[in-house]
């Protein structure tokens, strides 16, 4: 499992506006840097990143190689509901990685 | 962002800063560093060197080697157990009959406790367990132990300091004393006091050593890094921290 941190509230009043902030252990690698054998690393990265919350889609991101190693995300989201806001990473050789948490809104 | 929120965040980078003066004229990297920058250290979730901290937490519960023992088999909770160790090394160690720093220090457990393979240098297993143990030391003033064992290490290493050295003919006083404040390339040139290592470098995107970053400016001067076992790192690192003595550590820091 990656190492992954994500910053969310745990409450927060009915109609806030909340932030979100997920950071995750990931290489990124470009696809066109060489190694020191001379030949070219082959692309690792993630390719897309979303979060749901109670299962409805809040955020979502298509990665580039641009994108430095260990990539931070941040947005917003307004806290409409009680639930658990999921997010998924996936990408090259099959990466795939999940977090879960909870949020109480009042 | 609420005011209240803002004022919170205001009180708190101010109060950090203030920590981390120590009104003797030496500055820490930390403090040479951009108010963004300083808020991504400062934040454990957006510090990306916080991953490696969390892997090193796990590797601490790991059993590992020959005996099947973890780090936490004999050292019970890192957070009481290793608080202020990382700000006290290089350090001498009786067992190897030599001065250590901390990564000596995790392998010389890991062989001789845990009868385990040495980490490699610059491995992220070795890079995540010192950044875990660095952390231990957060807010805590660098301690160099009282050693006369260590006394010509550190001369060598202060020595090494003043040499000039590579093509570029520069010492490490050259820039770090001469010209500590000023601009390399648009960049602030740090007086190099080691305060957070291990650190998340941005151009390295990755974490590195206090190694890493000495090769990286002896490389600088166009000078041959020496390997990874060389001396010359332990002593200048031995030297840097006698230099930095009584400053508040901010590992694991983030640098440009």
């Amino acid at each position: 499992m990656a190492n992954i941190l994500v910053n969310a509230p745990k409450t927060a009043k009915k109609g806030e506006i909340v932030e979100i902030k997920a950071l995750i252990m990931h290489v990124m690698e470009t696809g066109f840097r060489p190694g020191t054998s001379g030949r070219i690393i082959p692309r690792n990265i993630i390719e897309d990143f979303t979060a749901t919350w109670n299962g409805r889609e809040i955020f979502r991101m298509k990665m580039s190689p641009a994108i430095a190693a260990n990539p931070f995300v941040s947005f917003s989201a307004v806290a409409s509901e009680s639930g658990t806001i999921a997010f998924r990473w996936s990408g090259d050789e099959g990466f795939a990685a999940e977090h879960r948490v909870d949020i109480t809104v009042t | 962002m609420s005011a209240l929120r803002l004022a919170a965040v205001v009180l708190a980078v101010f109060t950090t800063s203030l920590a981390l003066a120590q009104g003797d004229g030496r500055r820490s990297g930390y403090q040479e560093m951009g108010p963004a920058l300083q808020k991504m250290q400062d934040d454990d979730t957006a510090n990306p060197a916080m991953l490696f901290v969390q892997a090193g937490a796990a590797a601490w519960r790991e059993k590992a080697g020959a005996t099947g023992k973890s780090c936490a088999d004999c050292h019970g909770d890192a957070a009481a157990s290793m608080k202020g160790v990382a700000a006290r090394y290089p350090a001498f160690a009786p067992e190897a009959g030599r001065p250590i720093d901390l990564e000596g220090r995790i392998n010389l457990c890991r062989t001789t406790r845990q009868e385990a393979a040495a980490l490699a240098p610059e491995s992220d297993g070795l890079l995540a367990i010192s950044a875990y143990l660095a952390l231990q030391s957060r807010g805590q003033a660098i301690a160099p132990p009282d050693d006369p064992r260590l006394a010509a290490l550190r001369a060598q290493g202060a020595d090494l300091y003043k040499r000039r050295q590579g093509q570029l003919n520069l010492s490490c006083a050259n820039c770090h004393d001469d010209n500590a404040g000023r601009k390399l390339a648009g960049v602030a040139v740090p007086q190099g006091h080691p305060t957070g290592y291990p650190i998340y470098r941005l151009e390295w995107q990755a974490l590195g050593s206090l190694k890493r970053r000495l090769r990286n400016c002896v490389v600088g001067v166009r000078a041959e890094p020496w390997p990874y076992d060389a001396t010359e790192y332990l002593a200048l690192e031995s030297h840097l921290m006698m230099r930095a003595r009584g400053m508040t550590m901010d590992a694991p820091g983030v640098r440009p």
